[in-house]
């Protein structure tokens, strides 16, 4: 472990300027009750750039994405989300701000009494009052088209596959144009089948919308498809950070762990 | 605590919000224990109302889940309580009449089952009846959001969920209470005055026109309106049990539970010092 920390203070060295990263997360820490989750972790994420958080289970990524959107709050230590500082914003605040960000969760959490239009066209409908009903609808269909789901429409969430609702979770979060989109666990659960596909999907749209993406996963032939830069994280610490490269030329012994092990 | 300051999170989930899940320390005895528990309850209740109405006061204004929630607690609730103010009317008529028959007043039998009735006997029925089917449906429906993530999908959506889902509910219910109680009190007289008639006959008018002799406004309005304090109580309590669930199905379970038990247990507490309020204030 001594190296993962020299690797860290290293890492200090080139801090991150936050004005140009679009995510920048610095020296945050959290803990639940006497549980330490997150320990001094600072990452920055750029404009067109995805970012793949790997590490074990119980390491401290999904709550190192809800941190980012606002859903839990660091103990200490700075999130800055385009510049802004969301730690100590309302929720009123921080729905500006989220506004320009899309979320996929882990189980894609749809809203089960509504069809997937409805699911899809539900941040339409509370922020973008200025679209008509058939405008809001062509949008629904633009990104129905857009993650191959055409046909889904009048679908209810328990009528379709995990991969689908994974599809149809990533066209919500896309809903609003954001600039930066956090997706955790896109491939979590699925056939290899899927989440190929899943992973396809996230690099056109990333081509395609050139946002700052940040994925969390445990699945390193995912990560190292969609992922410019990775990170990975072992008990709330960025043991590494780097291209794919630099993690195959690590020394560090958990990295070599986690690449023999994936 | 952990974290001191509660981020301002739909999801009221302790272990989210930075609190400590840890057990209490050794040395608090079970006494201490609940009574900690009990006014941690209190407080987080107080930070939960306070969200919502900050939010309710701000737009935008969501006045279609509104409509949606007025329809699903006055139309859809309107059944149950107009049975439950008709059982009580027939009660009522046959308890009464065998007590009064006894002292010769049987004169003044649509009186008695007609204040009953709009004083106590409607607005507590329509409370119960509705902290059951409404507290358990908002109760269930939350939790299940909750344990599902759609209430943080929700918030990640940039949508406020104090707005969207708990303001709407708790002003649907205090809408909708005073309007199910005249549903409900109409059943009961009505009711009331068919068993009655059955034994000794007197037309609707005669009945009616004997059972308000007297009556004002104020032995009508300060009973029908404290139904709103119920919808106050049973839409915040249901709200509140349902967004703070954790553990799944045996969450959801528990919410849904939790929300009919407590929400029935205020509302009597809240009509014992309701009732020696309007007896101050308005006779």
């Amino acid at each position: 472990m001594a190296s993962a920390f020299d690797l860290s203070i290293n890492r200090t060295e080139t801090e991150p300027a936050d004005q140009v990263c679009a995510v920048a997360v610095k020296n945050v820490h959290k803990a639940f009750g006497t549980r330490k989750i997150l320990d001094g972790v600072t990452l920055c994420v750029n404009r067109g750039e995805t970012l793949a958080v790997l590490g074990r289970s119980g390491t401290g990524k999904s709550v190192l994405t809800r941190m980012i959107i606002g859903l839990v709050k660091p103990d200490t230590g700075s999130v800055r989300i385009l510049g802004q500082e969301i730690a100590g914003m309302s929720l009123d605040q921080l729905g500006d701000v989220r506004k320009k960000m899309g979320f996929l969760f882990q189980h894609a959490a749809l809203y089960d009494s509504l069809t997937v239009g409805q699911n899809i066209a539900f941040p339409l409908v509370h922020h973008r009052s200025d679209l008509s009903k058939s405008d809001r609808s062509n949008r629904v269909n633009e990104l129905l088209v857009e993650v191959g789901l055409k046909d889904a429409v009048n679908k209810m969430p328990s009528d379709i596959s995990g991969g689908m609702q994974k599809r149809v979770g990533l066209a919500r979060a896309l809903a609003l144009d954001p600039q930066i989109l956090l997706l955790d666990e896109p491939t979590a659960g699925l056939d290899p089948i899927s989440s190929g596909e899943i992973d396809e999907l996230v690099l056109k749209l990333q081509s395609e919308h050139q946002m700052a993406s940040v994925v969390v996963t445990h699945d390193l032939h995912s990560a190292r498809t969609i992922a410019t830069r990775l990170a990975l994280l072992d008990r709330g610490r960025v043991v590494i950070e780097g291209t794919f490269t630099d993690l195959e030329q690590s020394d560090i012994a958990l990295v070599k762990q986690f690449l023999k092990q994936s | 605590m952990n974290g001191g300051e509660l981020i301002p999170s739909a999801t009221m989930d302790p272990e989210i919000q930075g609190q400590s899940l840890s057990p209490p320390p050794a040395n608090v005895t079970p006494a201490k224990g609940l009574i900690i528990a009990f006014f941690e309850w209190f407080g987080n209740l107080g930070i939960f109302s306070w969200q919502v109405l900050k939010a309710a006061g701000t737009p935008p204004f969501e006045f279609r889940e509104l409509v949606r929630q007025l329809d699903d607690v006055g139309s859809k609730s309107l059944p149950l309580v107009g049975l439950a103010g008709a059982a009580i009317g027939v009660v009522l008529s046959m308890e009464v009449r065998s007590s009064m028959s006894r002292f010769g007043a049987t004169s003044l039998l649509p009186s008695a089952i007609v204040y009953s009735i709009i004083q106590e006997m409607g607005p507590t029925i329509t409370g119960l009846v509705v902290s059951g089917r409404v507290g358990a449906g908002i109760g269930a429906e939350l939790a299940s959001m909750k344990v599902t993530e759609q209430i943080d999908a929700m918030e990640a959506s940039a949508v406020n969920p104090f707005r969207l889902l708990a303001a709407t509910r708790i002003l649907a219910c205090i809408l909708m209470l005073p309007l199910l109680t005249l549903a409900a009190d109409a059943c009961g007289i009505m009711m009331g005055w068919i068993t009655q008639t059955l034994v000794a006959p007197i037309s609707l008018h005669q009945f009616i026109d004997s059972g308000f002799r007297g009556a004002t406004l104020n032995d009508f309005l300060p009973p029908t309106f404290k139904t709103a304090v119920f919808g106050l109580i049973i839409g915040l309590i249901a709200c509140y049990q349902g967004m703070r669930t954790r553990g799944g199905a045996e969450g959801v379970g528990r919410a849904a539970t939790n929300s009919v038990v407590l929400a029935s247990l205020f509302v009597i507490l809240a009509d014992v010092v309701l009732v020696k309020l309007i007896l101050v204030l308005f006779h």
